[in-house]
């Protein structure tokens, strides 16, 4: 990946809080990254580990109260989406930052034709005139692979398979040309054969369109096939991050590797048993001072309780947060 | 485990599950979704047979139909020496402990006002009489089994995590030692982390009770982990049944191979080398499937004959079965 180009995203110490009734639940806590031109970085975690949470505090789609982005910036476009208005989120959101949902079916509107939804960026965003829109609407769902796209145009979209809904909801994320495309679990909903469908719909999207994607799963087994580089979250905040190969062959973080563990390879010899993470991520009442992940560590030792690690680099491009060293099975010296 | 010199526990004899479709004024008869349509099975003492498919293909109906949750269109299903496909609903209670249903969605499948001595007691107020204390001690029995902490019994199932509630549908399961218990997608709802804690809780009470397991699943990963012998369904109809060693070493039917192909890898180095078959487009109608194989529409192999005539299940193997023209050919030659 070429080093010296300008990121399209540039995330820096994000900090989301939600405000219930028992109290602050800190979500999201100091997250960095940076996202470069038409690279595709993986994002990946339990439930709750912050993921979902982080990618849509960026383009302030939490609902305010209960959620508060309390700290950072994100700059895209020469702008910090943070400090922008509605009206230039909205210029934002749907034109040159799209999304993807986990769930075709909520994420679209049950009681308008998938016409009319695909063209209603395209008027909104790009000013287009009705037939315009049509026009690129019909490209649009060529692009995806919908077979018969114009006579579907006038379709609902309870008339279309699952597989298919998705194709119209990544469609609808591609018609203004975005530079960036969030995808939050796109395929978790769906079997695997339409996962394979619509994984390699996304590579081949890739290489025509060349934007850059952040994709949200919870299966490793995804990331490995489509990212470049994959961020591991646990307690909101990011424990490791690495380029795929990186990653998979030399995990470095506990979690990361307990991850790995968990997924059974049916490529390899049946293990006896199944390796698990015991326990469950504890909600955070407070802002982490000590390692969020250290009540369900092997490796953890005095320190982690003290000490929050801070992301730290230990070869080139790997950086991960922890006091334990996989190297050498010791506490680092840093 | 696998050993299948024993008799069957549960024997499925052309089992055919259709669901009327009405239409027009009169709610006149016009045809059937065929979800199951002929097929036959055994499930032998210990085992685990693992059911896999896509959404749709029927698997779920197979699990339901014999527990007899449905009244089936034909077929016989004998379970543990009983015939239990003509014994009406009310006849049926006193079978019902022998065999028992774990489900997808423990968040449905529990009643939410009911506190958890109350969900596992249910089955034994219906089917023992038992007094307070005796009641008491096997929930507590029960819970101990499925490592749920004793002082749980008073909560209720939002004061739980989804693995959580998943055990506490499992007691439910146990409460009345059956031997045969259908696992309808138990762990799809969870995360991965969370699935291997319940898969390794599976295989450790089969070993404490000797349980007989069907296990249905749409995640090949997790199925070539618990089963013993898989049969892969598609649109209603197994189209291939065989050792779980067999079936993922050297998948027969086209079908079995594409789904195979189609689950993620995670281990980046080996991605390059797997040969991915991408299936077009989705399953086909049950109320109207295709002539001749089922599969036809789908079938990067597909020959002629396919879209004429229904292929036979032939055995190829002593105890593998499938159903596929491609297969006939070479069988005859050989």
């Amino acid at each position: 990946m070429p080093e010296n180009r300008p990121a399209v995203l540039d995330v820096k110490d994000i900090e989301t809080v939600f405000n219930t009734r028992r109290g602050t639940i800190h979500a999201v806590n100091s997250v960095s990254f940076s996202l470069e031109p038409g690279e595709l970085l993986g994002v990946v975690g339990e439930s709750g580990s912050g993921k979902s949470v982080t990618m849509m505090s960026l383009i302030g789609l939490l609902p305010t109260p209960p959620a508060r982005v309390t700290g950072g910036y994100v700059k895209f476009d020469n702008i910090d989406l943070l400090k922008a208005d509605a009206q230039q989120l909205r210029a934002v959101r749907g034109a040159k930052i799209g999304f993807i949902f986990q769930d075709p079916m909520t994420s679209l509107n049950p009681v308008l034709t998938i016409g009319f939804q695909l063209m209603e960026p395209l008027r909104t965003h790009m000013g287009m005139k009705k037939a315009a829109a049509k026009k690129r609407a019909v490209e649009l769902l060529d692009l995806v692979g919908m077979p018969d796209a114009e006579r579907r145009l006038s379709d609902f979209p309870h008339q279309f398979s699952g597989g298919m809904r998705q194709r119209v909801v990544i469609a609808m994320a591609l018609a203004c040309d975005p530079k960036v495309l969030i995808a939050d679990e796109p395929t978790t909903a769906l079997d695997v054969t339409i996962q394979a469908q619509i994984l390699e719909l996304v590579k081949d999207l890739r290489r025509k369109l060349g934007m850059a994607i952040i994709w949200i799963t919870h299966d490793l087994g995804v990331v490995a096939g489509i990212a470049d580089r994959v961020m591991v979250m646990y307690g909101g905040q990011i424990v490791e991050q690495a380029p795929v190969r990186e990653l998979f062959e030399n995990p470095q973080h506990p979690y990361t590797r307990a991850l790995i563990e968990t997924v059974p390879d049916i490529g390899a010899e049946r293990p006896e048993r199944l390796r698990t993470v015991e326990g469950q991520p504890s909600i955070l009442y407070a802002r982490p001072s000590a390692c969020s992940f250290r009540t369900r560590c092997a490796h953890a030792f005095e320190r982690c309780n003290r000490e929050n690690p801070a992301l730290l680099v230990t070869e080139k491009a790997h950086h991960v947060a922890c006091f334990w060293d996989s190297a050498t099975g010791e506490p680092r010296n840093v | 485990m696998s050993e299948t010199s024993a008799a069957p526990l549960v024997s499925i004899e052309g089992l055919k599950m259709y669901f009327p479709i009405h239409a027009g004024l009169f709610r006149r008869h016009v045809g059937d979704i065929k979800a199951v349509d002929d097929i036959s099975l055994e499930i032998f003492e210990g085992e685990t047979l693992g059911l896999v498919g896509e959404s749709g293909c029927g698997k779920s109906t197979v699990g339901r139909a014999t527990l007899r949750l449905y009244d089936i269109t034909a077929g016989s299903i004998t379970i543990d020496g009983t015939n239990t496909s003509k014994i009406n609903q009310a006849d049926l209670r006193r079978f019902r402990p022998r065999m028992q249903m774990i489900f997808q969605d423990p968040q449905g499948s529990l009643n939410p006002r009911m506190n958890v001595a109350d969900i596992v007691g249910e089955p034994l107020d219906e089917h023992m009489s038992l007094s307070r204390e005796e009641r008491l001690a096997r929930i507590h029995e029960l819970l101990d089994a499925v490592g749920l902490n004793r002082s749980f019994a008073n909560r209720y199932p939002h004061e739980f995590s989804g693995g959580q509630r998943q055990r506490i549908g499992i007691a439910r399961a146990l409460a009345l030692n059956p031997k045969f218990i259908v696992c309808d997608e138990p762990i799809s709802a969870l995360d991965v982390s969370i699935q291997a804690q319940v898969v390794n809780l599976l295989e450790d009470l089969q070993k404490k009770f000797g349980l007989t397991y069907l296990f249905i699943s749409h995640d090949l990963s997790m199925v070539h982990h618990i089963a013993d012998r898989v049969a892969v369904m598609y649109l209603g109809k197994i189209v291939e049944l065989a050792s779980r060693d067999q079936l993922f070493n050297s998948p027969l039917h086209p079908y079995t191979q594409a789904l195979l192909s189609a689950v993620p890898e995670p281990n980046p180095a080996r991605q390059n080398t797997r040969v991915h078959i991408v299936l077009k487009g989705d399953v086909p109608s049950p109320s109207s499937p295709p002539v001749g194989c089922n599969f036809c529409t789908r079938c990067p192999k597909a020959i002629d004959i396919c879209h004429h005539v229904e292929p036979a299940t032939i055995e190829i193997e002593p105890g593998r079965f499938a159903a596929c023209h491609l297969l006939e050919s070479t069988t005859k030659v050989a």
